[in-house]
């Protein structure tokens, strides 16, 4: 009997970096997962106080249950393929779109490494990937064919238009962000998202020293992940239901987490790059824990969460306020305002750190 | 080197997995009712489907897509030379000052040109 433990202790101290890495992975989707199906149901909360309603309450107490039984009931639709889509694609599509929405969640971290015993574990999947952030910005770029797919492989009109403006609208936003994150790339002088968090250690957040850098990524985030006011991809009374008009049941469901993994994706950069991550000036020298300890780990990952929270509320909050732009109004503040200020930000950046390192400020 | 992108492509491969299994289950779970001609049209408010998808579409979203390429590309050179701003100094700034200007006449040039003009 002891020899069998004896074996399966054995065997778990020789796999213990490939467990380590299975924990995590599974984790991560659990996490997001849960996190996409409490979106759903804060969205539906917050559009039913902003509508005087009292929103879904009936699955559960107050309804917390509600997303969960909205996806047992996706599984169990009749799934329905028309006979003129391409079948090939209409397959793929939601398989690309959900697939690079979780890919990206390989690269943020919630925290800085802690240790167990003499066996440091990082809060991220894959750590010490120097180029995270161009990782994560490949994979909102892959995300674009999910979408694009979806609206020409169904062969209706209106899955095509939303899927043809979901492309422009995306491939033109992503100019400016990508433009936008180049100042905080300069302050930084990596790629790698833990390095840019430290870099911005003792209260150096990067939202005062790159306001318009910040305002630009927020703005361009919010046309990366379709939300309103940039929601002509499915702009419902012109669109019936965009990309998605042709898909049913889980498939249809697939486009919907995705959405919400990518606004939990958008929100935790912001944090990331200009929030300060887990950084919060004081806090960790108030407690006094030893460096490396767990609980460290926690109060990081709980300041990270704290964090978040709001700039996702945001996200739900200006969908219910605000309406939504004509497209030639969309394209005319993506590249010609967004764009030149963009550019104009770096240059201004450029210049104060030349003259900040000049008399030696810096 | 390598092994620290291990992590990433198992990362990868679970998302593809995720989608690909959930898929399936939609189409293994849902019930299978009868399938007439029309419930397997296109939706078009439920009036009669008219004319093909695969028709000419405004070639607006072509320019679109091939100045965003264009202006990628340009962004793309920008990245080595923020992470190595620090360490270029003047020098690098003049050069990405001259860099940014023949980007910007460009971009001026397409907008004279007309080629974001959306009506």
């Amino acid at each position: 009997m002891s020899s069998i433990i004896d074996l399966i202790l054995g065997f778990l101290s020789e796999h213990i970096d490939a467990l380590i890495l299975l924990a995590k992975i599974g984790l991560i989707v659990n996490g997001l997962l849960m996190a996409a199906a409490y979106l759903v149901y804060f969205e539906r909360k917050i559009s039913a106080w902003a509508h005087n309603r009292i929103g879904p309450n009936r699955v559960g107490p107050l309804g917390l249950f509600q997303s969960f039984a909205d996806v047992f009931k996706l599984y169990l639709k009749e799934d329905i393929i028309p006979t003129l889509a391409d079948k090939k694609f209409h397959f793929i599509a939601p398989i690309i779109s959900i697939g690079v929405a979780m890919a990206v969640y390989a690269v943020i971290p919630f925290g800085d490494s802690f240790m167990v015993g003499n066996k440091e574990i990082f809060l991220s999947v894959a750590p010490g990937i120097n180029i995270g952030l161009l990782f994560v910005l490949s994979m909102s770029s892959v995300g674009v064919y999910g979408i694009t797919l979806a609206g020409w492989s169904s062969n209706n009109k209106y899955s095509l238009l939303g899927g043809l403006r979901s492309a422009a609208q995306m491939i033109s936003y992503e100019l400016s962000m990508g433009l936008s994150l180049i100042g905080v790339l300069m302050l930084a002088g990596s790629l790698d998202l833990t390095t840019i968090v430290h870099a911005q250690s003792g209260g150096k957040w990067n939202i005062f020293l790159q306001p318009l850098a910040f305002i630009i990524f927020l703005v361009a985030s919010f046309a990366e992940t379709n939300r309103t006011p940039f929601d002509l991809p499915e702009a419902e009374p012109e669109l019936v239901g965009g990309y998605h008009t042709e898909y049913s049941g889980m498939k249809f469901g697939l486009f919907f987490l995705a959405e919400y993994a990518n606004m939990v994706t958008a929100s935790a950069m912001m944090v990331l790059l200009f929030l300060g991550g887990w950084e919060m000036p004081g806090l960790y020298e108030a407690l006094g824990l030893p460096a490396g300890s767990p609980l460290i780990a926690a109060v990081q990952f709980g300041v990270f969460v704290a964090k978040l929270v709001p700039i996702l509320f945001f996200f739900i909050w200006v969908r219910w306020s605000l309406p939504r732009f004509r497209y030639d109004q969309l394209m005319n503040l993506g590249w010609k305002v967004m764009l030149p200020l963009a550019l104009a930000n770096i240059v201004i950046t450029g210049i104060v750190m030349t003259i900040l390192k000049h008399y030696g400020i810096m | 080197m390598i092994d620290l992108y291990i992590p990433l492509i198992i990362m990868v491969a679970v998302g593809g997995l995720f989608g690909l299994s959930n898929v399936i289950l939609a189409e293994v779970l849902g019930p299978r009712r009868t399938k007439t001609k029309t419930k397997l049209s296109i939706y078009e408010c439920g009036m009669e489907p008219i004319t093909s998808a695969r028709e000419r579409f405004s070639v607006k979203f072509y320019m679109v897509a091939m100045l965003f390429i264009l202006f990628d590309i340009e962004i793309v050179f920008m990245y080595p030379w923020a992470v190595q701003f620090k360490v270029l100094g003047t020098t690098g700034l003049i050069a990405m000052g001259l860099f940014m200007l023949l980007l910007f006449a460009g971009f001026i040039y397409v907008i004279k040109k007309g080629a974001l003009k959306w009506d």
